[in-house]
C-alpha cells in the first residue's frame, strides 16, 4: 500500500510539498521561538508600541516637520521621504546623463564615441559606495569653510556645509501666477491636441502654431504678474556668524550621494540606452529614409519609438536599482530610511526584528509595485506588436 | 566595339590613411569638428594636469603626510600601509599563508580561463570543491597544526575576496536548487522558490547585511555563536543566491523541451536528466550572466563596512583617518577604486569575449 | 550486452495492448477511443495529416504524455500512476524524434553511452563497446568523438538511431524521424530504418515516407481527428482504401 503511494507520482508530489511546508513552518517557528526567548532574556520588548514613543534624537533633514519630541514612528515617514527625495532626484539626473552618454557611444564621432565608453567602462566597474566616500570625503569635505565659501554671483555659495541657492518665497501674489503658469501648460497642450486633429484631417500644419503655443506658456504668467501685481522675491542666503541662514542648503550629504548615484546609475542606464537603439534594426532606418523620411523624422518616428519598448524595462531596473542603492546613504549619514529607522531608531529601541522588517517592506512593496507594473506593461507591448 | 576592362585604382586621396580615417570619424562636418574640437581642449585641461599631479610631482615613498610634496600625489599613503590594505591585520610571520591562497586561485583561474591548458573539468572540480576546504583551512589554521588566525585579523584585499569568492560558491548550488524549485511542476515549491527569490532581489543588501549582523543571532540559540566575518556570508549567500537563480532560471528556459523528453524516452530520472543533460547545458550558456552577477557581488562586498569588517574598502577609509596621513583622502580612494576597477573590468571584458564566442 | 529473448512470455501474444484511450488538452480531444495490438516483431506504420493525434498517440506509448482514459500496456506492464512502472517501460522502449534530440554537450559516443551508464549501470567499458557496435550498425563509427554540432542531420539522426538502440529495446518508436532532414539525406536514415525492421525489431513510424511504408510496414493505420480512421496491410491500404478521407490523403500525398 505505502510501496504504492510512493511509486505514484501524484502522490509523491503530494508528500514533498507536505513536507517542504512542514519543514518551512518547523523553521520558523524554531526561529520565533529563540527570538523571543533571546529578547527576553536580553530585555527588549516586542511589538509595534515603540512606534508611538517619543524618538528624542534630532535629524538634519527633514521634508515634513519634525523635532526631537516627535515619536519614532515619525522618524520613520521623515527617513522615506528622505528616500525618495534622493531617489527622485537621482533618477532624473541619471536619466538626463545616462541618455546623452548612451547617444553620444553611438556617435559617429570617434572621440566622443571613445570618451562615452570610457566613462561607462570607468563608472560602472567601481564600487558604488567608493564613489559616494570619494564625493563626500575628497570632494565635498576639503571644500573651505563658510566664511570663505566659493561664491557665485553672490548668490550660491558652496562650502564644507553644503551648496546655499536663493529660494523663491511664495506670497500669495505669487500662488496665483503658479497657478497661473500650470494653467496655461494645460491650455498649451490642448492647443497642440487641435492643431495635431487639424493637420490629420486637413493635411497641413495650423499657421504659426509654434509660436501661438510659445506665447500661451510664456504670456500667461507674465499677464497675471502684471495684473496682481505680483514680483517674484528671492530669499537670499546669508551668511550669519559662522553659517548661511536662508535660501536653500542642499546638504554635503545629499549631493554625495545624489552625484555619486546618479554618476553610476547613469553608466548603466548608457548601455541600455545603447543596446536599445542598436536592437532597431538597420533595415528600418533604411526603409525609412527610403520612404524620403527626413534623418530627424526617422529617428522620431521611427527608430525611437522601437528602441523606447527594448529600453523601458531595463531602465525600469535601474530605477529600482537606484532606490535600492540609496540605502548606503547610512555609510555618509544622509539621514535615509535605513540610515535613521534601521540605524538609529533601532540603536535607541534594539527592536531589530519590527524595524527591519519594516525597512525591508518599504523596499519590497516598491520592487513588486514596479514590477506588477512592468508586466502589464510588457502584456501592452505584446499585444501592440501582434 | 571593344571593351576595355577598368583596372582597379586606389580610393582618393582624401579616404586614405591617418587623414582620411580623422576626416571621417572626427571632422565629418562643421559641427562634428566643432565637437571634436571642444572634446580635445577639455582632454587638453585635463590630462596634462592631471599627469603632472599624479605622477611628475607625486612623492612615493615617505611615513607620514609631511613626507609627501605639496603640490603631487601622496603615493605613499598608499605604499606604507600595502600590507595593511592586502592582508588587513593578519600576523607579519603567517602572510605566507594568505600569499598562498592568493596563489591557489591565481593558478585554478589561470587553468580555467586560458582556453588552450586541458584538463577544465578537473580544474572545476578542484576550484568548486578543493580550493574553498584547504583555502578556509589555511587562513584559519584549523587542523593543520598551524597557528590560529581569527576572523577578525582578516582584513583588506583578502576580506574582499574572501567574501566575493565564498559567497558566490555558496550561491551557486542554492541557486541552481532555486531555479529548479521555480520552474518545478509542485505549486508548493515553486511559490516557495518564487517568494524567496523576489523577497531577496526585492530589498537592499544593506538591509539584509543589518538582518544578517543584527537579528541572525537572535534567531538561534544563545549557545550559537556566529563569527562577524560567517555572518556577512550567509547575509551574502542569502541574497546572492537569489540572484544567482534567476541567472540559471535564464538558462533553463533556452534548453529546448526535446532534451528532457529524450533523457525520459532513455529511462533517466528527474535529478539524472536535470545534473546529465540540462544543467551542464544551462549552465554553460549563462557563465556570462554568473561572471557578471559575481562583479555585482564583487562590488557589493564593500559594503561589510557598515557592519564593521574592513573589506579593502574599509580598511583604507580607516587608514585616511589616522592622523599621519590626513588630507590623503583622493589618493586612497584613487588606489582602491583603481583595484577594484582592475578586477571588475577583466571580468567584465572576460564575460564580453565568452558572450562573442 | 546481447540481445536476449526473454523466457515466459509468449510469441503470439500482443507486445502493445491500447484499450479505449483518451486523451484531452484542456478541452480539445485529442485521442479517441484507441484499440491498438502490436505484436512481437511487427512493423507499424502510423500516418495521417497534422494535428490527428499521431505523434501524440506513439508519444503515449513511453508515456511522454499522460493518457487520461483507457490502458495502455507494453510487454505486459500497464502504464498507470506507477512510477515503476513507468520507468520499466522507457527502459524497454526507444524513441527517435523529428527534431533529434542529441546531446549537444556531449559527444556522439557520449551520447550513446549516458543512459547506459546511469541507467542500467552499465560499466564505461562496456557501454562504449556496445556503443561502438550500434555506431557501425549505423554506419558513423569515425564520428564517434564528434560533437553532434558538427554532424549533417542525417547523420545526428542515425546517431539518434544508435543512442536508442544501445538501451537495448524491444520496441522502437518514431516520431516522424526524416521530416526535419534534407531530402539527400532522407535515403540514409530509412536505410538503417529498414535494416532494423529486417532484422525483427517491434517498430512503430508515425511518418509520411510512403516508400518505406510500401517496403517495411506489416500494417498501415490511417489517423485523422484524434481516432484511427482505417487499418489494414499495406497492399489494401495504398490500392483499395475503405474510408473516403483516407483516399483524399493519399491522393494528396501520393501526386508529389
Amino acid at each position: 500500500m505505502w510501496v504504492r503511494l510512493w511509486r505514484d507520482p501524484v502522490w509523491r508530489a503530494v508528500f514533498f510539498q507536505v513536507l517542504l511546508i512542514l519543514g518551512v513552518v518547523a523553521v520558523v517557528a524554531w526561529v520565533i521561538n529563540n527570538t523571543l526567548t533571546n529578547l527576553e532574556h536580553r530585555g527588549i520588548s516586542t511589538g509595534f508600541d515603540f512606534l508611538s514613543q517619543s524618538a528624542g534624537f534630532g535629524i538634519i533633514q527633514t521634508l515634513v516637520e519634525y523635532d526631537e519630541s516627535q515619536s519614532f514612528g515619525r522618524t520613520f515617514l521623515v527617513g522615506l521621504l528622505n528616500t525618495l527625495l534622493v531617489s527622485f532626484l537621482g533618477v532624473i539626473f541619471a536619466t538626463i546623463l545616462g541618455f546623452l552618454i548612451g547617444v553620444a557611444r553611438l556617435s559617429s564621432n570617434w572621440l566622443l564615441a571613445r570618451l562615452a565608453s570610457t566613462y561607462i567602462e570607468i563608472f560602472r566597474n567601481i564600487p558604488l559606495l567608493l564613489q559616494i566616500f570619494f564625493w563626500y570625503f575628497a570632494v565635498l569635505g576639503v571644500l573651505p569653510s563658510p566664511r570663505q565659501s566659493i561664491n557665485f554671483f553672490d548668490a550660491i555659495f558652496l562650502n564644507v556645509r553644503g551648496i546655499s541657492l536663493p529660494w523663491p518665497i511664495l506670497d500669495s501674489g505669487m500662488e496665483i501666477v503658479v497657478w497661473a503658469g500650470i494653467a496655461s501648460l494645460v491650455l498649451a497642450m490642448g492647443v497642440a491636441g487641435l492643431c495635431r486633429n487639424y493637420r490629420r484631417t486637413k493635411g497641413r500644419p495650423l499657421p504659426h502654431i509654434k509660436v501661438i503655443i510659445a506665447s500661451v506658456i510664456i504670456g500667461l504668467p507674465l499677464l497675471t504678474a502684471w495684473l496682481t501685481n505680483a514680483h517674484l522675491q528671492w530669499e537670499m542666503p546669508v551668511l550669519r556668524g559662522f553659517n548661511f541662514s536662508g535660501g536653500l542648503v542642499i546638504l554635503p550629504e545629499l549631493a554625495a550621494l545624489w552625484f555619486a548615484l546618479s554618476i553610476y546609475t547613469a553608466a548603466f542606464i548608457a548601455e541600455v540606452v545603447r543596446s536599445g537603439i542598436e536592437s532597431v534594426s538597420k533595415g528600418q532606418k533604411e526603409a525609412a529614409a527610403a520612404l524620403g523620411l527626413k534623418p530627424r523624422r526617422v529617428l522620431s518616428l521611427v527608430v525611437i519609438p522601437q528602441a523606447m519598448r527594448v529600453i523601458i524595462p531595463p531602465l525600469t531596473n535601474q530605477y529600482l536599482n537606484l532606490i535600492k542603492n540609496s540605502s548606503l546613504a547610512t555609510a555618509i549619514g544622509y539621514p535615509d530610511l535605513v540610515s535613521v529607522f534601521a540605524g538609529t531608531t533601532l540603536n535607541q529601541t534594539g527592536q531589530a526584528v519590527e524595524v527591519i522588517a519594516m525597512t525591508m517592506a518599504v523596499y519590497l512593496t516598491i520592487s513588486l509595485t514596479v514590477s506588477v507594473l512592468m508586466n502589464l506593461y510588457n502584456r501592452w507591448v505584446s499585444l501592440v506588436e501582434r | 566595339m571593344e571593351q576595355k576592362m577598368i583596372p582597379a585604382r586606389e580610393p582618393p586621396v582624401n579616404s586614405r590613411g591617418i587623414l582620411g580615417w580623422a576626416r571621417e570619424n572626427l571632422f565629418a562636418s562643421p559641427s562634428q569638428s566643432l565637437v571634436t574640437l571642444a572634446l580635445l581642449y577639455g582632454l587638453y585641461l585635463f590630462i596634462p594636469p592631471f599627469w603632472q599631479w599624479a605622477v611628475m610631482d607625486a612623492s612615493w615613498t615617505g611615513s607620514s603626510r609631511s613626507d609627501c610634496t605639496t603640490e603631487g600625489a601622496c603615493w605613499a599613503f598608499v605604499t606604507a600601509r600595502l600590507d595593511q590594505f592586502i592582508y588587513g591585520f593578519y600576523p607579519d610571520s603567517e602572510i605566507w599563508r594568505v600569499n598562498l591562497f592568493f596563489a591557489q586561485l591565481a593558478v585554478v583561474l589561470g587553468w580555467l580561463m586560458i582556453p588552450r591548458i586541458p584538463g577544465k573539468k578537473m580544474a572545476l572540480v578542484i576550484g568548486l570543491l578543493v580550493l574553498p576546504v584547504t583555502s578556509w583551512l589555511i587562513l584559519t589554521g584549523s587542523l593543520l597544526g598551524l597557528p590560529p588566525v581569527e576572523t577578525h585579523q582578516w582584513g583588506g584585499l583578502m576580506v574582499t575576496l574572501v567574501l566575493a569568492l565564498y559567497g558566490m560558491l555558496a550561491s551557486l548550488p542554492v541557486g541552481v536548487l532555486l531555479a529548479l524549485g521555480r520552474r518545478s511542476s509542485m505549486p508548493v515549491v515553486r511559490t516557495f522558490c518564487t517568494a524567496y527569490i523576489e523577497l531577496w532581489r526585492g530589498v537592499p543588501l544593506i538591509t539584509v547585511l543589518f538582518m544578517a549582523s543584527v537579528m541572525l543571532p537572535l534567531f538561534v540559540p544563545e549557545e550559537i555563536v556566529f563569527d562577524k566575518l560567517v555572518r556577512a556570508m550567509i547575509g551574502i549567500v542569502m541574497f546572492q543566491s537569489a540572484y544567482m537563480a534567476e541567472v540559471v532560471r535564464g538558462g533553463l528556459q533556452a534548453i529546448p523541451r526535446g532534451q528532457v523528453e529524450a533523457c525520459q524516452s532513455l529511462g533517466m530520472g528527474y535529478w539524472q536528466s536535470m545534473l546529465l543533460v540540462v544543467l551542464p547545458q544551462a549552465i554553460r550558456l549563462v557563465i556570462p550572466g554568473i561572471v557578471n552577477t559575481f562583479i555585482a557581488l564583487f562590488k557589493d562586498t564593500s559594503l561589510v563596512l557598515v557592519i564593521g569588517l574592513f573589506d579593502l574598502l574599509s580598511i583604507v577609509q580607516a587608514g585616511l583617518n589616522d592622523p599621519q596621513w590626513l588630507g590623503s583622502a583622493v589618493e586612497g580612494y584613487l588606489f582602491a577604486g583603481f583595484v577594484f576597477w582592475l578586477f571588475c573590468f577583466g571580468m567584465s571584458q572576460y564575460s564580453q569575449r565568452l558572450e562573442k564566442h | 550486452m546481447e540481445k536476449m529473448v526473454r523466457e515466459g512470455q509468449d510469441p503470439t501474444s500482443p507486445v502493445i495492448q491500447l484499450k479505449g484511450v483518451n486523451k484531452w488538452y484542456g478541452n480539445f480531444h485529442v485521442l479517441r477511443d484507441i484499440n491498438l495490438d502490436v505484436m512481437r516483431g511487427e512493423k507499424i506504420v502510423i500516418c495521417g495529416p497534422s494535428g490527428s493525434g499521431k505523434s501524440t498517440l506513439i508519444r503515449c506509448i513511453n508515456a511522454l504524455e499522460e493518457h487520461q482514459e483507457g490502458q495502455i500496456i507494453v510487454d505486459g506492464t500497464e502504464l498507470n500512476r506507477d512510477l515503476k512502472n513507468i520507468e520499466k517501460v522507457r527502459r524497454e522502449v526507444g524513441m527517435v524524434f523529428q527534431q533529434f534530440n542529441l546531446f549537444p554537450h556531449l559527444t556522439v559516443l557520449e551520447n550513446c553511452t549516458l543512459a547506459p551508464i546511469w541507467v542500467r549501470k552499465a560499466s564505461k567499458k562496456d557501454a562504449e563497446k556496445v556503443a561502438m557496435e550500434y555506431l557501425e550498425r549505423v554506419r558513423i563509427p569515425d564520428q564517434a568523438d564528434k560533437y553532434p554540432g558538427q554532424l549533417s542531420g542525417g547523420q545526428q539522426q542515425r546517431v539518434a538511431i544508435a543512442r536508442s538502440l544501445c538501451m537495448n529495446p524491444e520496441i522502437m518508436l518514431f516520431d516522424e524521424p526524416t521530416s526535419a532532414l534534407d531530402p539527400e539525406m532522407i535515403k540514409e536514415v530509412l536505410d538503417v530504418m529498414i535494416e532494423l525492421a529486417n532484422e525483427g525489431m517491434t517498430m512503430i513510424c508515425v511518418t509520411h515516407e510512403m516508400g518505406f511504408a510500401k517496403t517495411v510496414a506489416d500494417r498501415m493505420i490511417f489517423m485523422d481527428q484524434g481516432q484511427v480512421v482505417e487499418e489494414a496491410t499495406p497492399e489494401v491500404f495504398f490500392n483499395n482504401p475503405e474510408s473516403e478521407r483516407t483516399k483524399e490523403f493519399l491522393g494528396q500525398i501520393l501526386i508529389h
